[in-house]
């Protein structure tokens, strides 16, 4: 098992270094084969290590220590159980369809770049493999700022434009900030527990030992790590920027597997978090914030990936919504069916841009259904399940949330409502706008529009099927399904953590939810199916549209004032205080050092006969007469 | 006599340079001598050298006397790896009177290694300005522009330092049982509190400017700009470890009482200056500016963690002095490598290494992101004991020194950007593929840089003795 395992991971490892170093060599064909290949093979035996935990229970293996010294002990190992084995399906199944899409969609490109591209998404696999693996949360933040590496090399993947440049920045340090909790949260630990490893550290033993204070310090510290990387108020500005990567990447790291790494945290670290009430409150308050704020941006967007964006903070809301409600099923639940609809959706985006030339306004689309048969039917087919109409997948993952919400507090609910009910208005908006009416880009656009090929049509289709039927794996009790999922996790979360509605109540909540989301669709597509958003706008749309004018509330109040601290420490701090003064000093010194200037004479022959004779001399001084020295010391304290 | 053997070779072929003219026996001796230099001292790595020890000063009572423990054995290393790609590295760089220039390094070197070896205060001193004369006479004859004004300067800052540690160590010496400088007799003289604090002031004030502490950093950012190249990569790769070195070495065994006492002082101007130098480098449009101030930052953190006096932390600082030598190497070899070609520092005037020179570009991103200690890199290992000790000291001291592992993305970043990314500008334009020998010793860094990255216990064994010492009494 132990080679099974580190092989999930060196496959992409091994395709990160061919692609890499051999950029300038292979051809593009090797190239994709071996980079979708080489996930593929990650995929197969992420399947054979799953199959063993289903026979076996968890796994640990121990490869060697990554620190290992008097004061600590940090061992690098996995671990392979009921939480992680299931990431590392979504992770490489994703994946692997995600690059062979990506084999067509960046087939415009020279083969050291293609080459490149592939390099760092074999590298992003790696990373997130790792983070998804480690035994210890030390593992899990090198795969985590190892994700935010690759995150940041494939946003500014087209590094001539200096844009692109600065999304790629910004998500990185904004994920920095983020990552410097979740350091703080570790250093707490060990601290307290001198270990990081999970099997000592989330027992009921450790848990005794950490004060209320010290719980809720250390979760809430994971949680703005988890803040950071899975985009929740107040960190989430970067993840709408971060669309400026290639689409696919935007499908595999900005709405399937990276942005989710947070909840994989918190629902690994589910002992501590349940054990600290404000924590729990904190998460549920800033996810429920943050998928209404999103959800209301992303109604007035127009840039096709920029709602997807948006839906996608919005959507990982919910998912900390269940998180804060105790329901780390529901929320793993939610991961898995958001993979599957939002690359969906995301790829579907890129198959739309593909035909359109690199058009992303959707006011310059409409008509496309006929135009782009497969990827209209999966995109719509992917809209259905984010909007939550049953029986596709995400009617069952956001409805165990919701559930779990209103038995925390009935007004987490009814928020909870209202999001849905918008996610499911602006994402019919988008799907209306994009491909229904008539069409409303250039003629050229409309002569050269056709279907994508193959290799991009496959992962819609086989992810439209999985968005289509995921929720079957966790069909809930009520309707007579067995809800495998939360068997499944039991063994990590627990099956204590959901409290439990009356079956009754349980199926009025879900009928208003739906029918809910079922008439908002319907008002976006009679309103959107004839004619796209038009220019002239209300406030509230344009304050929407403006994305609640955050990115200029935090340049003004965060960055430029920062910006010009630096300025001044720079420009007058260093140079007329702290230098003012040594150069006020050095004036004086060089008075008096003017005349002995003369011995310059430019010869170097001559300074390091000086220099020679100056060591000399200083030790004869010493050999022959202490007093000057002596003399020195009387000025000392003596006892 | 190995110890004594690695003393001799930088001496012997700085010597035979001063005879030479013709620039292939230059670079034929320089490089062989410090190749030497490095076998040697991997031999004394795995070999249980033995202790050198003479008569030398018998009047004064002051011994040469040669010891490699840990910590100075992982020094060695470092000088001696610093060295061959610093010369290799810049072989190609036009220098006029290219004998005297590399006399004067490997007497460097030799002073260098005599820092980190010896084991009697008197000798130590003697080494220290070994190491720094030198670069006075590099920076003043073959540096840039301003380089009279700025010698000057890191002349008077040094030098002033140096002569207080003097005075320091001959306070010492009298004040042991039979006059002598060995660190042994050193450690049994026992001071009071008072007369610590009073050494401890005298030789902390010449560690200080040499790493160098805020507020005393202003000859650094301007003595990096104007040394000449070379130069700038031994004074910040491995001549800056001499003040830690020396805080390590001499402040806290010898001084236990005054460096508990100072702890607080010093920690917090440490932080201070590395969110000052962080902040700074933010705004540095100057490479060689903004690496000097990086590298400032850096080594607060350092010398923060030393004095919380944590075993974690003083292990993270064993492995750092290491690390952090082979990063600023890095990123100084790619500094110079455009600066020689395109003649400019400004990094506005750069943009599209990338397309330009991939091969180069991908280095520096590769040393960039060793920078801001990424996981798996050198530097994090190092980072992470360090802040864990900051952390166990004082947690608001962490937070707030913390906060540099976000100025670090900002300013490396800044300088990623507007060096290698964008559309590729008029300076960037004319560059030639870098020489074959300087690509070659970036990968080989590199390789180092990741392999102790993921690999860090082979660093942590060296200096475990040191580290036993140090907290095992």
């Amino acid at each position: 098992m132990k080679i099974i395992i580190a092989f999930i991971i060196l496959w992409p490892l091994a395709g990160f270094l061919f692609n890499g170093l051999g950029r300038n060599i292979w051809s593009k064909k090797t190239i994709a084969y071996k980079a979708t290949g080489y996930i593929l093979c990650s995929f197969i035996f992420s399947l054979l290590a799953f199959i063993n935990v289903q026979e076996q229970g968890a796994i640990t293996v121990h490869y060697f220590d990554f620190i290992n010294t008097a004061s600590i002990k940090i061992p690098f190992d996995f671990r392979v159980d009921a939480l992680s084995s299931l990431f590392l399906l979504v992770i490489t199944g994703v994946g692997t369809l995600i690059h062979l899409y990506s084999t067509a969609y960046m087939d415009s490109e020279e083969a050291p770049h293609y080459a490149r591209y592939f390099a760092y998404l074999n590298l992003f696999i790696f990373s997130m493999l790792l983070l998804v693996l480690g035994d210890n949360y030390v593992v899990m933040f090198i795969g985590w700022e190892g994700v935010g590496l690759c995150s940041y090399l494939l946003i500014g993947y087209w590094f001539s434009n200096a844009t692109y440049n600065y999304a790629a920045k910004k998500a990185f340090v904004m994920n920095r900030i983020g990552d410097l909790g979740f350091l703080l949260a570790i250093f707490w630990l060990i601290v307290k527990l001198g270990t990081v490893s999970y099997g000592s550290v989330l027992t009921a033993e450790s848990l005794a030992k950490l004060s209320t204070t010290d719980i809720t310090a250390i979760t809430l510290l994971l949680f703005v790590g988890a803040m950071g990387k899975s985009a929740q108020i107040p960190l989430y500005t970067w993840l709408p920027d971060a669309m400026a990567g290639p689409t696919p990447v935007s499908a595999l790291i900005h709405a399937a597997t990276m942005v989710t790494a947070g909840i994989y945290m918190i629902t690994r670290s589910n002992i501590l978090f349940s054990a600290s009430e404000i924590t729990q409150h904190v998460v549920a308050i800033v996810g429920i914030s943050t998928a209404l704020l999103a959800a209301t941006i992303a109604i007035k967007q127009n840039d096709i990936k920029k709602v997807l964006a948006y839906s996608t903070v919005s959507q990982l809301g919910y998912m900390f919504l269940g998180l804060g409600v105790g329901a780390y099923s529901g929320a793993v639940f939610h991961v898995i069916t958001h993979a599957f609809f939002k690359a969906l959706l995301f790829l579907g985006a890129g198959s739309v841009i593909h035909a359109m030339h690199h058009e992303q306004d959707i006011r310059k689309m409409g008509g496309l259904k006929s135009k782009l048969p497969i990827t209209h039917i999966t995109f719509l087919i992917g809209c259905i399940a984010i909007a939550g109409v049953p029986p596709f997948s995400g009617f069952f993952s956001k409805d165990e949330i919701l559930a779990a919400a209103f038995a925390k507090s009935p007004v987490y609910w009814v928020l909870g409502v209202i999001g849905a009910a918008m996610t499911a208005f602006y994402m019919f908006r988008l799907y209306a706008t994009t491909f229904l009416g008539q069409f409303r880009g250039t003629q050229e656009q409309e002569h050269h529009l056709h279907e994508s090929p193959t290799a991009m049509t496959l992962p819609l289709i086989l992810l439209a099927v999985a968005s289509a039927i995921a929720g079957a794996i966790g069909v809930p009790e009520l309707m007579g399904g067995h809800h495998w999922l939360s068997h499944q996790l039991s063994s990590i979360v627990g099956a204590t953590h959901e409290a439990h509605l009356s079956v009754q109540t349980e199926w009025i909540l879900m009928a208003i939810s739906v029918t809910i989301a079922i008439i908002a669709l319907l008002i976006a597509i009679s309103i959107y199916r004839k004619k796209a958003d038009d220019e002239s706008q209300t406030a509230l749309g344009k304050f929407l549209f403006n994305k609640w004018y955050i990115d200029e509330l935090y340049d003004n109040v965060i960055v430029n004032p920062l910006h010009k601290l630096a300025g001044f420490l720079k420009e007058v701090v260093e140079k007329n205080v702290i230098d003012g003064f040594v150069n006020g000093t050095g004036k004086f010194v060089q008075y008096s050092a003017r005349k002995v200037r003369l011995i310059q004479s430019g010869q170097v022959g001559y300074y390091i006969l000086w220099m020679v004779l100056g060591i000399v001399i200083l030790f004869l001084l010493w050999f022959n007469d202490l007093s000057v020295l002596a003399f020195l010391f009387k000025l000392t304290p003596k006892s | 006599m190995f110890l004594l053997t690695l003393l001799l070779i930088p001496v012997i072929a700085a010597i035979l340079l001063l005879f030479v003219n013709k620039q292939e026996t230059i670079n034929a001796i320089t490089i062989v001598a410090s190749f030497l230099v490095l076998a040697v001292s991997i031999v004394i790595l795995n070999v249980n050298a033995a202790d050198f020890d003479e008569q030398w000063l018998p009047l004064l009572n002051s011994r040469f006397v040669l010891h490699a423990d840990g910590l100075a054995k992982l020094l060695i290393l470092l000088t001696a790896i610093s060295f061959p790609a610093i010369f290799i590295a810049t072989q190609k760089n036009e220098t006029s009177q290219k004998n005297i220039f590399n006399s004067l390094l490997l007497f460097t070197q030799a002073g260098l290694l005599g820092v980190f070896l010896t084991a009697d205060a008197l000798a130590f001193y003697f080494f220290w300005e070994l190491a720094l004369i030198p670069v006075y006479f590099l920076c003043s004859l073959w540096g840039g522009e301003k380089r009279i004004a700025v010698t000057f300067k890191f002349f008077i800052y040094t030098f002033l330092g140096s002569l207080f540690m003097l005075i320091g160590i001959v306070f010492l010496y009298m004040h042991t049982a039979d006059h002598s400088f060995a660190i042994k007799a050193l450690l049994e003289s026992r001071l009071t509190a008072t007369q610590q604090n009073t050494v401890f002031a005298l030789f902390f004030l010449a560690f200080a400017i040499k790493m160098p502490i805020f507020p005393l950093h202003t000859w650094q950012p301007d003595a990096y700009e104007q040394a000449p190249t070379s130069v700038t990569m031994v004074l910040s790769a491995v001549m800056v470890k001499m003040g830690l070195y020396g805080v390590i070495r001499w402040l806290m065994p010898l001084f236990p009482i005054a460096f508990t006492g100072h702890a607080n002082i010093v920690i917090l101007l440490s932080v201070i200056g590395i969110l000052y130098a962080s902040f700074i480098a933010i705004r540095q449009d100057d490479l060689k500016r903004m690496i000097a101030y990086s590298s400032i930052a850096h080594i607060g953190l350092m010398n923060a963690a030393l004095f919380t006096q944590k075993q974690i932390g003083a292990q993270g600082v064993l492995i750092q002095l290491f690390s952090h030598g082979i990063n600023v190497l890095g990123l100084w070899i790619i500094a110079d490598v455009i600066e020689q070609q395109t003649g400019t520092r400004s990094m506005k005037a750069m943009g599209g290494l990338a397309k330009k020179q991939p091969t180069l570009a991908i280095l520096l991103v590769g040393f960039a992101f060793a920078n801001i200690a990424l996981p798996l890199t050198n530097a994090f290992v190092g980072e992470f004991l360090m802040f864990n000790a900051l952390f166990q000291f004082n947690i608001w001291m962490a937070a707030a020194a913390g906060v540099s592992v976000i100025l670090a993305a900002i300013y490396t970043l800044n300088m990623v950007q507007k060096v290698a990314y964008g559309e590729v500008g008029d300076l960037i334009q004319k560059m030639n593929a870098p020489a074959k020998q300087a690509q070659w010793v970036l990968m080989i860094l590199l390789a180092i840089v990741f392999i102790t990255g993921v690999y860090p216990q082979f660093l942590f064994n060296i200096t475990a003795d040191t580290l036993q010492q140090m907290f095992v009494k």
